[in-house]
């Protein structure tokens, strides 16, 4: 387990010299700190959302599927056994691969494991992570790296995509900037990798850097804005709103589900007040899109019957006023993502329902039900349009169309 | 054979609210706890959401969220010299199953009993004197006082946000507030509902008739709330499907919305459900429990090791429990003696409904909350003087009507045909403007020598185990307390302007076909003398003393007030005791 | 026991989203589930009840149901304002409930002896509401032909029926082989809960027994009518599927 083989060497005391790493600027030789600095930006990094299988006893052994727009990835191995793991890796080869998206073969690995992102840490980053994945349990697991269906399974192809989106080197400090922001600015663009599901992405899977953090769409769910915008992204949260949301799942507003609720529970749940106050300030600085789109009429036959379904149905938990119940039942009328512009987790919602996050400080992990039985896709497009259109600014209408699809995209999954 | 599971610390038979209470407790204190469930798993986003909860139909008549007498029920005769019958469908109470147990479609109505209530023996001895009583009665006093209590009642209320007006803060009577209450030490930690139409009125009524009413302490709560262990809870939107629904927006305390969230959480706690106890194991000495066994959902028969057992599967789940697990000497009327079995009492209940001009009134009945209501409480337990009247024990009484659902709300004035024309007339002449209280007047259910609970020798479940047998009636005591007590309740809702009025009153025979609550009280009470009482004071069974029984089954009688505010208070009571004696000194905390 | 408090990295026992609800045991052939370290949760879960479908009797000979629609109309007769029992779904209620696990008794006990009882006892026939309906309904036919020159209940006139109906409430006309007053009583109970529970059942077609009384259906927000006192609920009724107004009225 973690603690016993971290006890080998807090509890010993002695100091060992890793031979490869350069501790620049560390003035602290002891090893712990490396190791604790290590199993912090793990956490920032969320490496466990993706090399360990859900539900599992084994951190870091990989299997686990990673979906992606072309098919699954399952991810590697990465504990420090020697055979099935990254134990024999030199800590060069393991920098290559976080920093360069570099195999130990030479072979280039898929974005799916963001390196444009974690670029952006430094070396000494790195070596910490690695200094921490190795005093965790080692396990034998035998991943077979697999590849993605033609013409993706053509890794030498990455070399051409690489040229297209992959931006290497650290982060660079804007200097005008407080030391806040810029720390907020590293945790997004690197560990963090936010924009790995909240910038929208080419055809080719790359950044659309137009609309950076402007939100995408990822394993069936539509992914918001986080921008400063105030209708659509988090200009109108406070810093505190935001600081909450990311340490508990919920605020005033909104309650983290689907693949957000790992995020909270396996990086920012534990990530300081300090680190989550940053991304707060770096994220309310961005400038949104700053769109109005003309608020429909109430008289308009979808507002007619969302009205009449909210007033039935969803007003029993987000109120007649459509305010909710802080941290239990999200504001429909404040709500950002209510009003994205792809209303396809919208639509999950209702029709699936959801759980919210349970952590820590909000453990109540309140239930949304699945009201893809009640309701037919014309009365949730009416009732969506209404939530978007009745509060505030306003947001494009949804169609019945639109809920078809999503009723028919998400029949299978699991999730 | 029954294949083994590894032991834990503690197994908990039965994940309701006691056993969600003891579940919390015990994992604070480190131990490896497994809760073992009869029935299903419950959560409201899944099991009663708002898309289909609001089902009269299914959850009122068609019993869905009870236990299936097929599952398990009881046999039944009023007098000992009758052949007991089994109880082939639910009638006069409703049976939980599942997690959450009663506690998800409860009404929650909170109430704390008298300080009178704890030492009625004792109280009505001497302010009476012994001849008063009947001679078969056979009242006790608890073992404990309400002071002792009164800091776990406070806990219980605060765990769950129980929405009042306090009556009686650390002695000082305050308006507005039941008077007749024991001393709180703070005050509710919400304030109380805001009451409907009807409600209102009767409050007036009463207050014009020199009464002090307030309104019923409430587990819907009246406004959003963050309870102790960091759970959310929203306000009562006043649905009016409240008893025997399960609450589908959190506004209403249970295991679900109060404790099991942040219980889950923990490492050292996991339940099992679909699994059926149907043995309590002991050693060799007869003195100490093994475990349990348990049978799944496939017949597969395990048994679970623990060192404690906490026995909180409902009041008459463990008696019978008790009774096949051969724990504990069963009561023999005849003989009068032994004690698994004894003191077995329900409540008595009835009711008063007002016919009203509806052109002068509208009720809009509907809108209603399990636990709304103006109240009295000048006619409960000995807050009167009974001399005159030649009974003891009493009830609150009130309007305390949860809503108006249809298919059991559409009532005609006496007289009016039951069908045709004039009926159909008459229910849409009368709807809005009923008053229907449910059961108005809350009234003691005192306990009896052969009132009580035993093995059937017929009727069998389907392990080939006996059914337990009720023996049960009604007694000259509650009914002449009932009439008193109906025909006080009579003048309010006529004084609230009712032209008609169809009085119910409570008479014998008791009959297992109608319903009058679910609570089920005795069998297995706890006491100062292992002669009279399966507990000591701390729930602990005097024969097996890593074994503790906790739920209803311990009230030695019933009170005229809902059970489960003193069900969960002595649940905190009896953990503490585990948490900070049993567990230090593992044995009898009372000495014989 | 692993008692970490400053571990927060429990990544073993949490749940991440994509992959299955809650554990089940691994070893042996255990047949429960295990709640353990979070809320259990699947999407689209849920449990809603089957709705009665308009078609021919599942349950009742085409004869039954003229019989029960007839004493649907008897019960609860049509008026200018709101239809009667038979067009208003009763007798579908009836039969839906009667071919499906009410008329099984499904989850009741019924393991023999099977004794007579005395009243308080409850009900220990060992014949399920299907049998009684069957039995009432032939024993009522062979009554009405008996008495009235061959004809059945159903082609009996309307004072008629009422008087045959009458005599059954109050003893005074026996129906042989069944107790007519309790087969009577059970008719009218399961008529009049037809009518009144929600119309996915087969009664209360429309909600037309909820508009005639006012009663505002499966609705659960009345926060903002909680204190508004005598004054009459202006919403219309809905029911589980939801009402007219919920579907966008496009030209």
């Amino acid at each position: 387990m973690f603690s016993d083989s971290r006890s080998i060497f807090a509890g010993a005391g002695i100091a060992l010299f890793v031979a490869t790493s350069a501790t620049a600027g560390d003035s602290d030789p002891q090893e712990f700190t490396q190791i604790e600095r290590g199993r912090y930006l793990a956490v920032l990094s969320d490496c466990a959302s993706c090399h360990t299988v859900a539900g599992s006893n084994q951190p870091f052994a990989g299997g686990r599927a990673i979906e992606t727009p072309f098919g699954n990835i399952v991810a590697p191995n990465i504990t420090p056994d020697i055979e099935t793991g990254i134990g024999s890796w030199s800590d060069d080869a393991f920098d290559a691969a976080i920093r360069k998206g570099q195999r130990r073969n030479g072979s280039r690995l898929y974005p799916a494991m963001p390196y444009t992102a974690y670029t952006k840490m430094s070396r000494d980053d790195v070596l910490a992570i690695r200094a921490y994945l190795n005093t965790v349990t080692p396990v034998h697991n035998d991943v077979v790296a697999n590849t993605l269906p033609f013409p993706f399974n053509i890794r030498a192809s990455m070399r051409v995509w690489n040229a297209l989106y992959f931006n290497q080197g650290d982060y660079k400090p804007a200097p005008q900037k407080s030391a806040e922001w810029n720390r907020g600015a590293f945790l997004v663009d690197g560990p963090g990798h936010c924009g790995a599901c909240h910038t929208p992405k080419t055809f080719l899977g790359g950044d659309r850097t137009d609309q950076y953090l402007r939100g995408g769409f990822l394993q069936g769910w539509s992914v918001p804005d986080i921008t400063g915008d105030a209708r659509v992204g988090v200009g109108a949260w406070s810093a505190e709103d935001l600081v909450a949301y990311l340490k508990s799942g919920h605020n005033r507003v909104s309650a983290a589900t689907g693949p957000m609720a790992e995020v909270v529970s396996l990086s920012t749940e534990q990530t300081t007040d300090p680190d989550l106050k940053a991304i707060a300030t770096y994220l309310k600085s961005l400038p949104g899109k700053q769109d109005h789109p003309q608020t429909l009429p109430k008289e308009d036959p979808a507002m007619v019957a969302g009205t009449a379904v909210y007033r039935d149905q969803c007003s029993s938990c987000h109120g007649i006023d459509g305010k909710g119940v802080a941290k239990l039942f999200p504001s429909i009328a404040d709500s950002p993502m209510v009003k994205s512009d792809d209303p396809t987790t919208s639509i999950r919602i209702v029709l699936r329902g959801a759980r919210s996050v349970g952590t820590k400080a909000e453990p109540t992990a309140a239930g949304m039900p699945s009201y893809g039985r009640q309701l037919n896709d014309a009365q949730v497009a009416a009732v969506l349009t209404y939530m978007r259109n009745n509060w505030g600014d306003a947001a494009a209408p949804v169609e019945a169309a639109d809920v078809a699809r999503v009723r028919s995209d998400t029949a299978l999954r699991p999730d | 054979m029954a294949k083994t599971l590894p032991k834990k610390d503690v197994v908990i038979i039965g994940l309701g609210w006691t056993g969600s209470i003891m579940a919390n407790e015990l994992t604070d204190e480190g131990l490896e706890v497994m809760a073992i469930e009869r029935g299903p798993w419950r959560d409201a986003p899944t099991d009663f959401p708002p898309s289909y909860m609001q089902d009269e139909f299914r959850y009122r008549v068609r019993h869905e969220l009870f236990l299936r007498p097929d599952q398990l029920t009881f046999s039944f005769r009023n007098k000992i010299d009758q052949a007991a019958l089994p109880i082939r469908s639910w009638g006069a109470f409703m049976p939980p199953n599942g997690v959450g147990g009663g506690g998800v479609h409860w009404n929650a109505e909170m109430w704390r009993f008298l300080p009178s209530d704890f030492v009625l023996k004792t109280h009505l001895t001497e302010r009476y004197g012994a001849s008063f009583l009947p001679e078969d009665m056979t009242i006790q006093d608890w073992g404990i006082t309400y002071d002792e209590l009164e800091p776990f009642y406070d806990r219980f209320e605060y765990l769950c946000g129980t929405s009042g007006t306090a009556g009686n803060l650390r002695g000082q009577i305050m308006e507005g507030g039941n008077p007749f209450e024991g001393p709180r030490s703070r005050p509710y930690p919400t304030s109380a509902q805001a009451q409907p139409f009807s409600h209102t009125l009767f409050g007036k009524a009463a207050r014009d008739l020199g009464y002090k009413p307030f309104p019923q302490p409430s587990g819907n709560l009246s406004q959003a709330y963050t309870n102790p262990l960091g759970l959310q809870m929203g306000p009562c939107t006043y649905c009016g499907f409240c008893e025997w629904f399960g609450c589908s927006n959190y506004s209403k305390a249970s295991p679900q919305t109060t404790i099991l969230p942040y219980l889950v959480r923990k490492p050292n706690f996991s339940a099992r459900d679909h699994s059926e106890v149907t043995k309590i194991n002991v050693d060799k000495s007869g003195t100490r429990a093994t475990g349990v066994t348990f049978i799944d959902s496939s017949g597969v028969e395990w048994e679970q090791p623990a060192d404690l057992v906490i026995l909180s599967a409902f009041s008459v789940f463990n008696v019978q429990l008790l009774l096949h697990s051969k724990i504990g000497k069963p009561y023999d009327p005849i003989a009068n003696a032994g004690v698994v079995g004894r003191n077995y009492t329900h409540q008595t209940v009835s009711t008063v409904n007002g016919f009203f001009d509806n052109k002068k009134y509208n009720f809009n009945p509907f809108i209603g909350s399990g636990a709304i209501g103006m109240c009295i409480d000048e006619f409960n337990g000995d807050n009167f003087d009974h001399g005159p009247h030649g009974f003891v024990g009493g009830a609150y009484m009130g309007q305390v009507q949860t809503g108006a659902r249809p298919i059991e709300s559409t009532l005609v004035p006496p007289g009016t045909p039951k069908w045709g024309a004039a009926w159909k007339t008459a229910v849409k002449e009368n709807y809005l403007s009923t008053v229907k209280p449910g059961a108005g007047v809350h009234g003691s259910f005192y306990a009896y020598r052969d009132i009580y609970l035993d093995l059937d020798p017929t009727y069998s479940d389907r392990f080939g185990r006996p059914l337990m047998r009720i023996t049960m009636d009604l007694k000259e005591n509650e009914i002449k307390q009932n009439k008193f007590l109906t025909d006080k309740f009579a003048e309010i809702i006529k004084a609230m302007g009712a032209d008609k009025l169809a009085v119910q009153y409570r008479t014998p025979p008791y009959d297992i076909s109608t319903y009058q609550t679910t609570h089920l009280n005795g069998g297995a009470v706890m006491g100062a003398d292992p002669t009279t009482s399966v507990l000591n004071r701390y729930l602990q069974s005097w024969d097996v003393s890593n074994l503790f029984v906790l739920g209803a089954s311990a009230f030695p009688q019933n009170p005229g007030y809902n059970p489960t505010l003193t069900v969960g208070a002595l649940a905190y009571w009896a953990a503490a005791a585990i948490r900070d004696k049993y567990l230090k000194k593992p044995g009898r905390l009372v000495d014989v | 026991m692993d008692k970490n408090d400053g571990d927060h990295l429990r990544f073993h026992r949490r749940e991440l989203l994509i992959g299955a609800a809650y554990l089940t045991l691994g070893l042996s052939k255990a047949h429960a589930t295990i709640i353990v370290d979070h809320l259990p949760w699947t999407p689209s879960a849920g449990n809603p009840p089957l709705a009665a479908l308009p078609g021919p009797w599942m349950f009742f000979t085409g004869d039954e149901g003229r019989t029960i629609e007839a004493l649907a109309d008897c019960i609860i007769p049509a008026d200018p304002q709101t239809p009667g029992g038979k067009d208003s779904g009763s007798a579908i209620f009836i039969d839906r409930q009667l071919a499906g696990s009410y008329g099984r008794q499904d989850g009741l006990y019924v393991r023999p002896p099977f004794m007579k009882g005395t009243r308080s006892q409850g009900h220990q026939s060992e014949k399920g509401p299907a049998q009684e309906y069957r039995e009432g309904l032939a024993a009522l036919d062979r009554t009405c032909k008996a008495k009235f020159g061959g004809k059945a209940f159903a082609d009996l006139s309307d004072p008629d029926k009422d008087a045959v109906l009458k005599g059954l409430e109050s003893g005074e006309l026996a129906l042989d082989e069944t107790d007519g007053k309790a087969f009577f009583a059970m008719v009218v109970k399961d008529v009049q809960m037809g009518f009144f529970a929600d119309p996915i059942y087969g009664g209360n077609r429309d909600m037309v027994a909820w508009k005639m009384i006012g009663y505002p259906g499966s609705r659960y927000n009345y926060l903002d009518w909680v204190n508004r006192h005598n004054e009459r609920f202006p919403l219309p009724p809905v029911s589980m599927t939801g009402r007219a107004e919920w579907t966008p009225q496009t030209r």
